[in-house]
């Protein structure tokens, strides 16, 4: 029973990664690097809530839809500002930039909320579900995090297959100039892609704390470059390959933290990346790209 | 190599080239640097604040000086750069704390022990760069980064001991590594190395930031160091005319980890207690050795020794600044990047040298 009940926890766990790992998949795909910074919008997202909700006395739903919104805004504002005119600049400034905004985010949360850890109140209100006469207990969290996860991905994939601003990023995404040429707003893709997925994050951050209800300016790091982890193991780029790859991540970190060593279980997690990345480099579910002169 | 420096020294002495001279103008901006505060510290105008802060500096330098090597000469980024450094450390205590007794010569002793964190820091590199310099870009930092954080996590989890039957290692406890009575824990897992000799001073770090730096810069003077550069501009036409890809790569890299290897061994003999906590040998080390490098320009050794130093002492000697050096180190790198890469800065640079140009040929 107590497999099964890692197990669980595994997954819902994993679901947070994944949705975060959408986020890194659909700007990876479009802008072509990795937004180191995205982890640590998950980071804000939760010190909205917790504001919203703590300090403010706002309804836990509503704070949710301003954690979201502040979220896009953010990730829209750090294209805008860092990304969009390094565009033609080498990958390596690129990543250097990524990686300036999100020690950014992260001190500027330390200066404004201190580097005390804030007890986060969940705001997932579903009892605990007990089954097998109390052996197994499923924590309401845990379900809430799956279905919202598989909320997330039946919308985004119908989003893109099927509506004009999902297509065109489809379309930048296989190519750049030709998508520009056939009259699609390149800039404007980019920046509805980083608006998602910031948006999600902010879901993401909230589903996170309310699991591990403790929030510090580095709460997002960690779980971010997991992320990451996740969508390269998926195969980046590719939207159902996030959500395996993370549910699969996540399941091997809390099966590691149980059977094997809490304190291995990072260590394992990222074994896990550079096996991928040596063996199949382009994840389970990714497209091979051959590099040309 | 050592005939290669041999034959540039007495190059230079006829006629300093241009590359001769520039080196020379760096190590001697750190000897002078040396000499003015062995100075002070002689005449006792020195803080004991700023006294403590000497040694850390150097480490800053020597780490900032090898990344630079992978970061500038090699084209690639490493975020795993702190993993060397605290694999060198440990080593190298371990090392000091095991034969305490045995070699009772200090210098000889710490010299010994600088040698066995450069080795295992170098081995350690080779193990990393086997699977790492396959990779390229941004998978490569993530790799690196998930390499450190391993180091990190493996060496907060080994407890290491020795009695009369040998060492012993242990993954769980120190109860588990069943010494004898008579044996002695000397790495206690999170709790890490206790009673590491005081053996490293200003000067051996001075000397050990000259010797990487002659390291350095004779490496990229050399036909390897262009090869690594052909490597880092372009790796296809480099491979097509028969540039052994991976030894090169795998050359640079291994060097630079040494080299933080030796930086770290510095660092462990300054402190009486070493643990590998995140904020000494974790990602956030990195990056405050990569906002050194950015600053002082990719690629430019001497720019590394200076931004290592001013930022190193700005927010010590303004001390409303400390609280905000994170967030400075965050804004030095945004800054840097779309200085040196926006259209509209690039082409603002432009027109101001050439505006330049213009006064100058008016003025001739």
């Amino acid at each position: 029973m107590s497999f099964i009940s890692y197990l669980v926890t595994g997954i819902s766990l994993g679901s947070v990664y994944a949705i975060i790992a959408l986020g890194y998949t659909m700007v990876y795909g479009i802008a072509k690097m990795l937004n180191f910074a995205h982890g640590d919008v998950i980071m804000i997202g939760g010190y909205v809530v917790f504001v919203a909700v703590s300090n403010l006395g706002i309804n836990p739903y509503v704070a949710i839809l301003i954690s979201m919104a502040v979220c896009t805004v953010l990730g829209v504002v750090v294209e805008k500002v860092a990304y969009k005119p390094l565009r033609n600049a080498s990958p390596l400034a690129v990543l250097i930039t990524a990686i300036g905004v999100s020690y950014l985010l992260q001190n500027v949360a330390l200066l404004i909320f201190g580097s005390d850890t804030k007890a986060f109140t969940s705001v997932v209100t579903m009892k605990n579900i007990t089954l097998f006469d109390g052996q197994l207990i499923i924590p309401g969290v845990a379900v809430v995090t799956v279905l919202a996860c598989i909320v997330i991905m039946i919308g985004l994939s119908l989003f893109i297959k099927k509506t004009k601003a999902g297509r065109a990023m489809v379309a930048v995404s296989e190519d750049k100039g030709a998508a520009q040429l056939m009259g699609i707003n390149v800039n404007g893709t980019i920046s509805l892609t980083f608006a998602i997925g910031s948006g999600l994050a902010a879901i993401a951050g909230v589903l996170l704390c309310s699991a591990y209800p403790s929030l510090t300016p580095y709460t997002g790091a960690m779980p971010g470059i997991k992320a990451f982890v996740a969508a390269v193991f998926g195969g980046i780029g590719s939207i159902p390959g996030a959500m395996i790859g993370g549910i699969l991540l996540g399941i091997i970190e809390n099966l590691s933290k149980a059977y094997i060593s809490s304190q291995m279980a990072d260590a394992i997690v990222f074994a896990v990346l550079i096996i991928v990345l040596l063996v199949r480099p382009t994840g389970i579910l990714g497209k091979n790209i051959q590099e040309k002169v | 190599m050592i005939m290669m420096s041999e034959q540039k020294k007495t190059k230079g002495k006829l006629k300093l080239n241009k590359v001769t001279k520039n080196d020379l103008i760096t190590y001697l901006m750190v000897v002078i640097a040396y000499v003015i505060v062995e100075i002070l510290l002689k005449t006792g105008n020195l803080s004991s604040l700023l006294q403590g802060l000497l040694v850390p500096l150097c480490t800053y330098v020597i780490l900032a000086v090898s990344l630079n090597l992978t970061v500038g000469i090699l084209g690639e980024l490493s975020l795993g750069h702190a993993g060397f450094m605290c694999i060198g450390a440990f080593s190298s205590a371990l090392f000091s704390l095991g034969l305490k007794d045995s070699i009772a010569n200090e210098g000889l002793r710490f010299f010994i022990a600088i040698l066995v964190a450069a080795a295992s820091a170098a081995l350690c590199g080779i193990l990393v760069g086997i699977p790492v310099l396959r990779l390229k870009g941004d998978y490569l930092a993530i790799v690196t980064l998930a390499f450190g954080e391993i180091i990190k996590n493996i060496i907060n989890a080994i407890y290491l001991g020795v009695d009369s039957h040998g060492i012993h290692i242990s993954m769980t406890d120190t109860m588990s590594l069943g010494l004898e009575p008579d044996g002695k824990v000397l790495i206690k897992g999170a709790q890490g190395i206790t009673g590491t000799p005081h053996d490293s001073n200003f000067t051996i770090g001075v000397v050990l930031i000259l010797l990487s730096l002659i390291i350095i810069n004779n490496l990229v003077h050399s036909r390897t160091g262009r090869a690594v550069m052909s490597i880092r501009d372009n790796r296809i036409a480099a491979e097509s005319v028969g540039i052994n890809i991976t030894k090169y790569k795998m050359i640079a890299f291994t060097i630079s980890a040494s080299l933080a290897g030796v930086a770290g061994a510095l660092y462990s003999h300054n402190l009486s207690t070493l643990t590998a906590l995140p904020k000494n040998f974790g990602y956030n080390m990195s990056i405050m050795i990569l906002v050194f490098v950015v600053l002082g320009g990719i690629g430019n050794m001497r720019g590394s020794v200076i931004a290592a130093v001013i930022l190193t002492l700005l927010p010590e000697l303004l001390r409303g600044l400390n609280n905000y050096r994170m967030l400075i180190y965050a804004i030095v790198l945004i800054a840097m990047m779309l200085f040196n890469w926006s259209p509209r800065t690039v082409a603002w640079k432009e027109k101001m040298a050439e505006k330049l140009k213009r006064t100058k040929k008016e003025e001739v």
